[in-house]
């Protein structure tokens, strides 16, 4: 009973039975780059047909080469013949895919290592997802709280507090920053002052571009443009910074020796932003509304003189004030969630990329969030 | 001083990541000036034990003794004075990255003692040159190889001359011969400052050449397996397991997972 089942010009497999019981697989040729595995069903299908098989052997003596898939294809073939209690007889394979065999047998397969593969019910998928993003919140606060009691013990001079690295930090996040800084505010105020001369020109007052800038620019964009500069650029870096040294078991070492990673880490970081990021927002307000200017003076029939006389008396000093104020919080945002995400890494190359890229998504959304709420208190409060 | 004081006790200790019991009840002590070794295969919780005895971790179940006084029932206070009082080597260092050697080494001085400025300066340089690293006071850790990288760790450990000493992994990734000079090291550091050492490794020769008392984790039955001299325990252990381990060799076969082998 024979019957080839693939047979192409390198390799040769056929099936045939020497006993009405026993299946002998014949494989000869070159074996390198085949397809063998497709061939498992094939002997499954033979092994199903009666006469019952009651033993596999195999005969290889036509063949001149083999790779690894050639042993998965024979490993297949033991497998089922385990599964269907048919005698496996190795004997008529090359001697060193008997070893490699017997290698792949030596430890057998551990059953409590298989990861549940079947789908999670919805309901308790739901219930999971919803306990984790309330542990998650949860985290959130117990991290404010801990940073709040490591500010206290800072106020009473008991923290484990460097100056040093604060002045670092705030270097990296301050006057490194200026560049994307004045490029971005730059150009933000280029922008609102093109679109807001296209409308205003048509009720013939354009001069209220300066208005138009000046306040918006002060009030919102300077300090938000910042803090999302800022996020993107030193909220990252800190998640960054932090997440390898709790790889490298940095932080661990800190802890063994009694120092709080909170006090000698986190708090340099928030200080040094909540420094830094009230001078780059005014810095951020100067160049944006230059760029305002520039595109009025340009454009517009407006003179240098009376854009610069318009905006001193659009823009008060409280809507300053209050954009230097929100950039204050936004700075501090940004070093909590960079700081937080950090902290909270995983131990691996992967789990610090996903912190980065959680403390950039929680640090903008924070900001704009906060923007937001900011935008409700004013009102209401009418500064 | 009495030598055959306990200076760490671990009782019925259980370690766990969650609901998964890593070891459970684990007992050993450990004696006054002794190097102590964990050891067991990769993967046994060797590293989670001493992660456990250092407070990184919290025991799922029962506690260790420093001098007799429970650490699980120390306030945040007694915890920093007791581990004050201890050293601990991490895998590959664990120094800080953004601090030269030096800085590393005076950060722990700093904080515990209120010595002049020239007087850590000093000692940071002892420490250094305890562990051979004269001259590279002033080198970030990622400018120096891994085995300086543990040495220098080894010099962090030992800022605030401590009583104990903890060890993860320390030959990790060192050649044979900086693996044999960090064990003289140890035994050195035992000798000459009365320090307890609490080793975990895997590494055999280092076993055999520190160890003054050892436990051996196993596993698969989750638990400790036996509990003395490596050398002792070689010569009189029945245990197939824990022989195999000690002399490298392979276990016993087990029961054949074919139907028919040649």
């Amino acid at each position: 009973m024979t019957g080839d089942m693939s047979a192409n010009s390198t390799s040769i497999f056929s099936m045939e039975r020497s006993e009405p019981n026993a299946l002998r697989v014949r494989i000869s040729g070159q074996c390198h780059g085949q397809d063998l595995l497709q061939n498992t069903t094939a002997v499954v299908a033979e092994l199903e047909r009666p006469p019952e098989v009651m033993s596999l052997s195999f005969d290889s003596a036509g063949l001149t080469g083999w790779d690894s898939r050639f042993v998965a294809f024979i490993r297949d073939c033991a497998e089922l013949c385990r599964a269907r209690n048919v005698e496996f007889h190795e004997d008529g394979l090359p001697a060193g895919v008997r070893r490699l065999l017997r290698l792949a047998r030596a430890v057998p397969e551990r059953k409590d290592t298989r990861r549940p593969t079947d789908r999670i019910p919805f309901l308790q998928n739901t219930g999971e997802n919803v306990a984790r993003a309330w542990d998650r919140s949860l985290n959130l606060f117990t991290f404010l709280g801990e940073n709040i009691i490591a500010a206290r013990n800072l106020l009473r001079g008991r923290a484990q507090y460097r100056w040093t690295d604060t002045f670092l930090v705030i270097e990296q996040c301050g006057p490194q920053a200026l560049g994307i800084v004045a490029l971005i505010n730059f150009l933000m105020g280029l922008i609102l002052a093109f679109v807001g001369a296209v409308q205003l020109t048509k009720f013939g007052a354009s001069i209220y571009v300066a208005d138009l800038v000046g306040i918006a620019t002060v009030r919102e964009m300077g300090c938000v443009m910042t803090g999302i500069i800022l996020c993107g650029r030193t909220g990252a870096a800190f998640a960054a910074q932090l997440g390898t040294m709790k790889v490298n078991e940095e932080i661990s070492a800190l802890q063994t020796f009694g120092i709080s990673p909170l006090e000698f880490l986190v708090l340099p970081r928030m200080i040094a932003l909540m420094l830094v990021m009230p001078f780059l927002c005014a810095f951020a307000d100067f160049i944006s509304i230059s760029g305002g200017f520039l595109v009025s003076v340009t454009m517009l029939d407006i003179t240098p003189t009376e854009y610069l006389t318009r905006t001193i008396q659009a823009v008060q000093l409280q809507s300053f004030l209050l954009g230097i104020a929100k950039g204050c919080f936004f700075g501090f945002l940004v070093a909590y969630t960079g700081c937080l995400r950090g902290l909270q890494s995983g131990s691996s190359a992967a789990a610090v990329g996903e912190a980065t890229t959680k403390a950039v998504v929680t640090g903008i959304s924070a900001i704009i969030a906060f923007d937001g709420v900011f935008a409700v208190l004013t009102h209401l409060l009418q500064i | 001083m009495n030598t055959d004081e306990t200076k760490i006790e671990i009782r019925n200790l259980t370690i766990a990541y969650g609901s998964y019991v890593v070891m459970h009840d684990i007992n050993a002590k450990v004696k006054r000036g002794s190097v102590f070794v964990i050891m067991g295969n990769s993967g046994s919780g060797k590293s989670t034990l001493l992660r456990n005895m250092i407070g990184l971790l919290q025991p799922a179940g029962g506690d260790v003794l420093y001098d007799g006084r429970s650490f699980k029932t120390m306030d945040e206070e007694e915890r920093r004075i007791q581990l004050r009082k201890c050293g601990v080597l991490f895998q590959n260092g664990a120094l800080w990255s953004s601090m030269t050697l030096a800085e590393n080494v005076a950060l722990p001085l700093q904080e515990y003692t209120d010595w002049s400025p020239s007087d850590v300066a000093g000692v940071v340089k002892l420490k250094l040159a305890l562990v051979g690293l004269s001259g590279f006071e002033g080198y970030y850790p990622a400018e120096i190889s891994g085995g300086m990288r543990t040495r220098a760790g080894l010099a962090r450990a030992m800022a605030l001359d401590p009583e104990i000493l903890f060890f993860d992994e320390p030959s990790a990734g060192l050649d044979p011969i900086t693996s044999r000079n960090l064990d003289q090291l140890i035994l050195e550091l035992r000798d000459s400052l009365g320090a307890t050492v609490v080793v975990v490794t895997h590494e055999l020769a280092s076993i055999f050449t520190i160890a003054d008392d050892s436990i051996f984790l196993d596993a698969e039955t989750k638990t400790m397996r036996a509990n003395g001299n490596p050398n002792e325990l070689l010569k009189h252990t029945s245990d197939a397991k824990l022989k195999a381990f000690l002399t490298r060799s392979e276990l016993p076969a087990a029961p054949p997972a074919q139907t028919s082998i040649p």
